[in-house]
């Protein structure tokens, strides 16, 4: 039996702007099994972004469920939701979305901070994290000091603080270049073999193609289709052909 | 990595976690508090050299000195005037509205870091408590600084007024009762402004800071500032 980790169930969310209403998920229905990498794929504004809020609970559907783990989110507290965003999932963004105020290794403690991790022993695994990502010598520059690649790696090292089952990744390599862009893809795909982290990435970058073992195409809020790797395989030699 | 229990229960962190947290910030926002906290620190150098200021007339025409003195205010002989009250009035106003006013701009550009934080695993009463604590420290900061301010404007002015004389009837110490209820007197005075900067600047952060910290995550990131 395949081992579910995340299932969405008819997922629609409007954002309400006056009286406007736009749909930006008119109902998403996705499976991701463990241990999956899995690209979601869309032309910008088809709904990626508001997509891995529903996953990562960072936001509420208007309509529909969301299960991780087999968990319904809807019926978490708020106590649960912080946990399970704490533990569960690692957060990958385009603008890496680090904290300013707080160095490299700062950056890589604080969820373990909050998960109520003693200091001697979430210092010695921040070490070891930023380490694993290239940054053993940049561990104590705040982000300001670091390149765009180099906050990403702390971004990555810091989803993995707390040893999460799906790491959620929102464009991580847009705002990089194509070979920055190549190093980070290939760390990310790194954790996801070698650890067997589940990894759910946002993406236009067709750079991700040949790693993803799914791709979902969304086009307006809608899951267009799903392809499988065999399939992507045959378009990577296409796309490769085009450059 | 196969983690199919059931999802816990956010813990609370420690209070000594949250001041840590709370300094470090400061300590590399620095050039950005002091923006914040001039504010206060304006607010309050206002508020003390307007009162100092009275305590100082109100002292030296105490002492019996005010005869020799050409241009003592003449109401002072009933304690505090009606036109000293009126300013001390406006400059509380003016601290109120500024620090409100500063506290309001420190966390709104701050709602992607809230974001960051909850994303990361903070409950929403810890990001609450971890800008109250911020604004404490930058409102009794701001406020000290503020309050030495105005005490050295008011020393100034009543150095002009009554040359050496306002050191020998500085009213450093509150006033017997009887010769008026607001001469609390300029070490009482200090410690009061530096209470009340941080009273306002906890009070005018933490309604911003808890809409903010209510926010879902995917909206506090979205603003950009
Ligand atoms: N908070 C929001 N308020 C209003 N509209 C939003 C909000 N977030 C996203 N949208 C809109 O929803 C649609 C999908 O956006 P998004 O999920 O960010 O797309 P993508 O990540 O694929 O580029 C877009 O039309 C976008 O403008
Ligand atoms: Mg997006």
């Amino acid at each position: 039996m395949p081992d579910i980790v995340v299932k969405t169930e008819d997922v629609v969310k409007e954002y309400r702007m006056g009286s406007n209403v736009l749909r930006a998920l008119d109902g998403i229905n996705i499976e991701i099994q463990r241990g999956e990498y899995i690209s979601l794929m869309g032309p910008s504004g088809s709904g990626k972004s508001t997509l891995f809020n529903m996953i990562g609970a960072l936001d509420r559907p208007t309509e529909g469920e969301v299960y991780i783990d087999g968990q319904n989110m809807s019926n978490l507290s708020q106590r649960q939701i912080a946990a399970f965003r704490c533990h569960r999932v690692g957060y990958i963004f385009q603008s890496y979305n680090l904290l300013n105020v707080r160095t490299a290794h700062g950056n890589v403690t604080l969820p373990m901070i909050f998960a109520g991790i003693p200091e001697k022993q979430r210092n010695e695994k921040a070490e070891k994290l930023l380490d694993k990502v290239g940054l053993g010598d940049r561990m104590y520059h705040l982000p300001d000091e670091l390149s765009g690649g180099q906050r990403q790696r702390v971004a990555i090292a810091r989803a993995l603080a707390n040893d999460p089952s799906i790491v959620l990744a929102d464009e991580p390599t847009a705002n990089l270049d194509t070979i920055t862009g190549r190093e980070i893809i290939d760390l990310i795909k790194q954790l996801n073999t070698e650890q067997g982290v589940t990894v759910i990435s946002a993406t236009h970058d067709l750079k991700m193609l040949d790693v993803s073992d799914r791709i979902v195409d969304i086009r307006d809020g809608l899951v267009e289709r799903i392809r499988n790797r065999d399939e992507i395989e045959i378009e990577v030699g296409e796309v490769g052909g085009h450059e | 990595m196969n983690q199919r229990a059931p999802i816990e229960e956010q813990i609370d962190l420690p209070f000594l976690e949250s001041l840590r947290i709370s300094f470090q910030s400061l300590k590399i926002r620095f050039g950005r508090s002091i923006i914040t906290t001039a504010g206060i620190t304006l607010g309050i150098a206002f508020l003390v050299s307007v009162w100092t200021n009275n305590e100082i007339e109100f002292a030296l025409q105490e002492s019996g000195r005010s005869s020799e003195i050409a241009n003592i205010d003449e109401a002072a002989e009933q304690g505090i005037s009606t036109k000293d009250i009126w300013l001390i009035i406006m400059s509380l106003i003016v601290c109120v509205v500024g620090i409100a006013n500063s506290m309001l701009m420190a966390v709104t550009e701050r709602f992607r870091e809230i974001g960051t934080m909850k994303c990361l695993g903070a409950l929403d009463g810890f990001v609450v408590r971890l800008f109250l604590l911020e604004s404490g420290f930058q409102g009794f900061a701001g406020a000290l600084i503020g309050a030495l301010i105005g005490l050295l404007g008011a020393v100034i002015l009543g150095l002009k007024n009554y040359g050496l004389d306002l050191f020998f009837y500085f009213p450093l110490l509150p006033a017997s009762p009887e010769n008026g209820p607001f001469q609390l007197g300029v070490l009482l005075l200090i410690l009061f402004g530096c209470v009340l900067g941080m009273v306002l600047a906890v009070i005018g952060s933490s309604f911003p800071a808890w809409r903010a910290a209510k926010l879902p995550p995917a909206e506090a990131m979205r603003t950009e500032v």
